[in-house]
């Protein structure tokens, strides 16, 4: 295969800033959502979470 | 049960694993199955082309899609916030601005990797679309400084979507400008007719379009929703803030 | 109608008014402006060739930097003393208000864009080839950049960190400009064989399009 390594830094470069962003989107989400009640997150708000 | 509270959801979950299977299977066509760009030249019989340089264009152009894509939806939702004024539509902008501008950012690095190969350079100053997504790239950077440079999110909301709108505005004037500028390009007028297109190459673009778009969607869908745990979070405070001073006052 | 002309004569006069008696374009923006042409000569190593070519760009480079001085000082005028509450209180319609700030930051940019083509005459030896497209170009893009500056100095007024926020809210979008400006010199200045009244043509439509929106979205800063 020719040009492998600007493959490679492309896909690679590509793919890791990808992961490390969503990694982090992730981690504060689940720092935000152990301080805000759980009622506020509407995409949790499942009756049966609501019902305690 | 507060330990596994977090920004997913059921639905958000599937999204991102059929983007990750997606993703998967594009790498499997992208390398291995499409075969690599090999012309001939008619008279000569030598070989010419992209080679296996190509297998990036399918990474770097549906990048380049949804960050467009990303950027109207930023527009669209910064339209709607001077309507509505509802912090859902601000929310929808702050998240799809952050994730185009980030997308901008890997089109602008994945196109300057192919171009060292493909055109014998990192950077071309002649070419428009290479200046415009710079200059797009820079504007959106601007977008989210000024984002960031307000304590409340309540208050950089109108100032934002202000920017947000007039910068999508200028895409077509910076287009422009910068085509006559200097009046050449290297891009291919389109980036497939020029190459050889067959069925496989046509579905690998197409699929990596389809994985980026989910991509983007699981990304603006997460940033969204911590955009507005940020947004109940500081209201929160104020509110307890509110309250502590009220306290205070009865205290006395 | 009437009253809107008044109004932005009214505003326009306050901040020139202001501008006389504090001379901050003429003590450090203006010094600003002839110090850049100097380095810039300093920094191409003073090749007398590459000056005349640059010129242009180089003018519009100086002119871009020092109305970002222009419009952050306009609008600490209004930030003290909580100048631009007493100025929205005070009935004058919104749109005056930013025609008016944008007519004052044009005057001032005009007076220093004649400013530096005297330097880039003097310092750089540029030769005027075409003195009216020199000067309808000078005027209208020196109007778009205040209109565009104008608005972008009042989104960012109210934070502290506006004098390092404003470039980069603002140069990407007044790219077009920078470009149309400097083409149409080069043929102004001779320097390049092209039509510079296309060029002149483009700057004059970006610079409606501009006010217009200018205009817009200042509505929509001010309605509530």
């Amino acid at each position: 295969m020719t040009h492998l390594g600007y493959l490679l830094a492309g896909w690679g470069l590509s793919s890791f800033i990808v992961l490390l962003y969503a990694f982090r989107l992730l981690k504060r989400g689940a720092q935000l959502s152990a301080r805000v009640p759980s009622d506020q997150a509407r995409w949790m708000s499942s009756p049966k979470q609501n019902g305690r | 049960m507060t330990s596994s509270l977090t920004t997913a959801s059921k639905g958000s979950k599937i999204l991102g694993m059929t983007s990750i299977v997606g993703f998967v299977v594009l790498v499997l066509l992208a390398f291995f199955v499409t075969d690599p760009d090999i012309r001939f030249h008619p008279e000569t019989g030598e070989e010419f082309g992209q080679f296996d340089a190509v297998r990036l264009l399918y990474l770097h152009v549906p990048m380049a899609i949804v960050t467009y894509l990303a950027f109207v939806v930023c527009a669209i939702a910064s339209a709607g916030y001077l309507v509505k004024r509802t912090f859902w539509w601000d929310s929808m902008a702050h998240a799809a601005g952050e994730v185009g501008t980030l997308t901008c950012a890997l089109v602008l690095i994945t196109g300057s990797i192919w171009g060292r190969p493909v055109w014998n350079t990192w950077w071309e100053w002649g070419d428009v679309r290479l200046m415009s997504t710079l200059i797009l790239f820079l504007l959106f950077l601007g977008y989210l400084a000024l984002r960031g440079a307000f304590v409340s999110p309540q208050h950089a909301a109108r100032p934002a979507a202000i920017v947000a709108l007039i910068a999508v505005l200028d895409i077509p004037l910076i287009n422009r400008s910068v085509e006559w500028w200097e009046n050449r390009t290297l891009h291919q007028k389109s980036t497939l007719s020029e190459l050889k297109i067959e069925d496989l190459t046509l579905f690998t673009l197409v699929l990596g379009i389809l994985v980026s778009v989910l991509v983007v969607s699981w990304l603006i869908l997460h940033r969204f929703r911590v955009a507005w745990l940020e947004h109940v979070e500081f209201e929160q405070g104020v509110k307890t803030a509110i309250e502590e001073r009220r306290h205070l006052g009865h205290g006395d | 109608m009437k009253r809107l002309f008044a109004d932005i004569g009214l505003i326009t006069g306050k901040d020139l008014k202001i501008e006389l008696r504090s001379r901050v374009l003429i003590n450090q923006v203006a010094p600003f402006a002839l110090m850049i042409l100097v380095l810039f000569g300093i920094a191409l190593d003073a090749d007398q060739q590459s000056l005349r070519n640059f010129a242009s760009g180089l003018f519009w480079i100086s002119v871009l930097l020092c109305a970002l001085m222009a419009i952050s000082r306009s609008m600490t005028i209004e930030r003290d003393d909580e100048a631009l509450v007493g100025l929205n209180l005070s009935g004058v319609d919104p749109l005056a208000i930013f025609l008016g700030k944008t007519c004052a930051i044009a005057i001032q940019l005009l007076i220093l864009e004649i400013f530096l083509g005297v330097g880039i005459i003097l310092l750089y030896r540029s030769e005027v080839e075409d003195l009216l497209l020199l000067v309808s170009t000078g005027l209208f893009a020196c109007i778009a950049i205040s209109a565009l500056g104008t608005i972008f100095g009042f989104l960012a007024s109210g934070l502290g960190v506006r004098e390092t926020l404003l470039p980069i809210l603002l140069l990407p979008l007044l790219l077009p400009v920078l470009i149309g400006a400097t083409r149409a010199f080069d043929d102004a200045l001779g320097v390049a064989a092209i039509n510079g009244w296309n060029w002149f043509a483009f700057v004059a439509g970006l610079t409606v399009i501009l006010t217009s929106v200018g205009a817009g979205a200042n509505h929509l800063m001010v309605e509530n």
